[in-house]
């Protein structure tokens, strides 16, 4: 049997920096991917604006990604694609993961797995929405890989439901390419985009926005023929006379992403009820010691350069892994946080250098995010404004804290007090 | 004459407010100086970049993405999609190279931007 000291699940930009780092770290790393070739979701994402932070540069998908799957090829890192992980079994010093691809079945022993599977989107069955299910629903991302992968058009005409930066990525590209793009509905009272794509997907082609607005039923036998949209009240329930039809024959659902996390419950990874990811400590190793997690999987990121950077710190981390006992204090947030990652730390690491990322629960602006440690104030950092889509890092040195096992560090944001600008 | 907008050269996304004034123009709202740059090329002449994909005559791969090599005026996006969608790729090129060179004298070339055609031979 084959042996690995790092197995990384998914080949996508955090799948790619996680094995790069740890060939880096001198260990015999595998590489599985279940599609035919690497590059993860980014194949599919032709737009530009990635790599700003990385980089420097404003690359498409295809371009970002390319970089890193070229470094994989040039190490002797193994890469073993259209593979399946069909059984996975817990030993003492590692773990033997059964594979599936067109060699036949194989297994392997691996000391350490990090899992970089992704996310997937929320689809039609997650949202309410009354009426049939004819053809011409898409989720933006099976849209985006019609399109842009296969050339398909997919929509003369069509409603996006959601203001996800999927969403309004595919309003400007199926623009582009001729079709007509009615308007984006959101039930919310704000986007749930970035307001450059706000800017750029929709303003720049006269794409209404309508906020506080839902579709309510769909119409049409075998493919769409229309959607009813109404406006909502604050409790996001439906004011009755606001319905309005709007024929079209695709409806476009950008509704959210989730992470994709099948293979860590099958290893019985704690999920985080905020995340939906794995709960993991500050080396991003879950619940189950061993196993990594790291990008999309771990929490649903918006800028990949983060991703790539999260899956080098879990990478390196998997590479360096020793079983040893160890020591944690927690974290917490109150409601003001979305959600913050990771949820533990690891008192037996290095603390100069913890990197975090959360989520604001709203917009709040002059926003200080309070930090204490067992009630008393630690650290304060202030934000001109915090937002739900847009995911904030920090990097904090709490090598000095004063830290002891089951010491709390709680997290929560408040309005700067005596701002005059509100 | 006072124009309110968002800053689309990085995530941040900066509310600027471009006022003009005869021929000075003055932006405030952006966090950097890039902001300012294209606050005032907003308001002059906007450039944008385009992104779309190419059909290829390869049957197992039936298009490619590319995009612009730089910036062109954004009323010219549609023309310059015109060009791209009359593209046919016979040759099996790599990343980085122009499909189109010199789109409708614009100083932008038409590049490939995926590997894909080179890698799956
Ligand atoms: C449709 C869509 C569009 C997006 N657009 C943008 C965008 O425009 N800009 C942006 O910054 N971010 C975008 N994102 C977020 C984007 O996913 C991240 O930026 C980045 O691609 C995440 O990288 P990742 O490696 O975590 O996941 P992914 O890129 O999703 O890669 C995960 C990889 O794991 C593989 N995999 C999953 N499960 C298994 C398994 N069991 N066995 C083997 N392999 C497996 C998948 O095939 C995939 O290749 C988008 C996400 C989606 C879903
Ligand atoms: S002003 Fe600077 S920081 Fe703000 S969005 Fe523009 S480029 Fe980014």
């Amino acid at each position: 049997m084959l042996k690995y000291d790092v197995t990384v699940i998914g080949g996508g930009p955090s799948g790619l920096s996680a094995a790069l780092s740890a060939d880096r770290a001198n260990a015999k790393t595998l590489l599985i991917e279940r599609e035919a070739s690497l590059g993860g979701i980014l194949k599919q994402c032709i737009h530009d604006g990635f790599g700003l932070l990385r980089f420097g540069e404003k690359l498409s998908g295809p371009e970002y990604v390319y970089r890193d799957i070229k470094a994989v090829y040039e190490t002797d890192i193994d890469v073993s694609l259209l593979t399946f992980v069909t059984k996975t079994e817990k030993t003492d010093d590692g773990f033997i993961l059964h594979l599936v691809n067109r060699d036949g079945v194989t297994s392997v022993f691996t000391k350490t797995i990090v899992l970089c599977t992704g996310c997937r989107e929320r689809t039609a069955k997650q949202v309410k929405i009354h009426g049939t299910r004819p053809a011409g629903v898409f989720t933006a991302g099976q849209a985006q890989n019609l399109v842009n992968l296969h050339g398909l058009m997919v929509t003369k005409k069509c409603v996006i439901l959601g203001s996800g930066d999927i969403g309004l990525i595919m309003a400007r590209r199926l623009t582009l390419e001729g079709a007509e793009v009615m308007g984006v509905y959101e039930i919310k009272s704000e986007p749930s985009g970035l307001s450059r794509n706000i800017a750029q997907c929709l303003n720049d082609f006269d794409i209404p926005l309508h906020l506080s607005t839902t579709v309510k039923r769909v119409y049409g036998h075998d493919r769409l023929e229309a959607v009813e949209v109404a406006k909502v009240d604050e409790k996001m329930n439906i004011i009755p006379g606001t319905e309005e039809i709007i024929p079209c024959d695709a409806l476009i659902l950008s509704v959210g992403l989730i992470p994709e996390n099948e293979i860590a419950e099958d290893l019985g990874v704690t999920l985080d009820r905020f995340t939906k990811g794995p709960h993991t400590d500050n080396s991003f190793m879950t619940d189950v010691e061993g196993i990594f997690a790291a990008g999309n999987c771990l929490h649903v990121n918006d800028l990949v350069d983060y991703v790539s950077e999260n899956g080098a710190l879990a990478g390196k981390a998997a590479a360096e892994y020793v079983k040893k006992e160890r020591k944690y204090a927690k974290i917490t947030i109150d409601r003001t946080l979305g959600y913050i990652v990771p949820q533990e730390i690891d008192l037996t690491t290095d603390l100069s250098k913890v990197e975090m990322y959360f989520r604001s629960f709203s917009t709040v602006k002059n926003a200080v995010l309070e930090i204490k440690i067992d009630g008393n104030p630690f650290m304060e950092k202030k934000y001109m404004v915090v937002r739900p889509p847009e995911m904030e890092k920090l990097v904090l040195d709490l090598s000095s804290a004063g830290l002891t096992e089951n010491s709390v560090i709680s997290f929560g944001i408040v309005k700067k007090e005596g701002d005059i600008n509100g | 004459m006072v124009k309110e907008m968002t800053c689309i050269v990085c995530p941040n996304g900066c509310l600027l407010r471009v006022e003009q004034d005869g021929e000075e123009i003055t932006v405030t709202g952006n966090t950097c100086k890039r902001g300012e740059t294209f606050g005032k090329t907003e308001l002059t002449n906007p450039m944008r970049t385009i992104c779309s994909t190419v059909r290829t005559v390869f049957s197992d791969i039936e298009v490619v993405p590319v995009r612009v090599s730089a910036e062109i005026p954004k009323g010219m996006i549609f023309p310059v999609m015109e060009e791209i969608n009359k593209v046919r790729l016979s040759e099996r090129l790599g990343i980085g190279e122009k499909v189109i060179e010199n789109v409708l004298g614009l100083n932008a070339d038409v590049i490939l931007t995926s590997n894909i055609l080179k890698e799956e031979v």
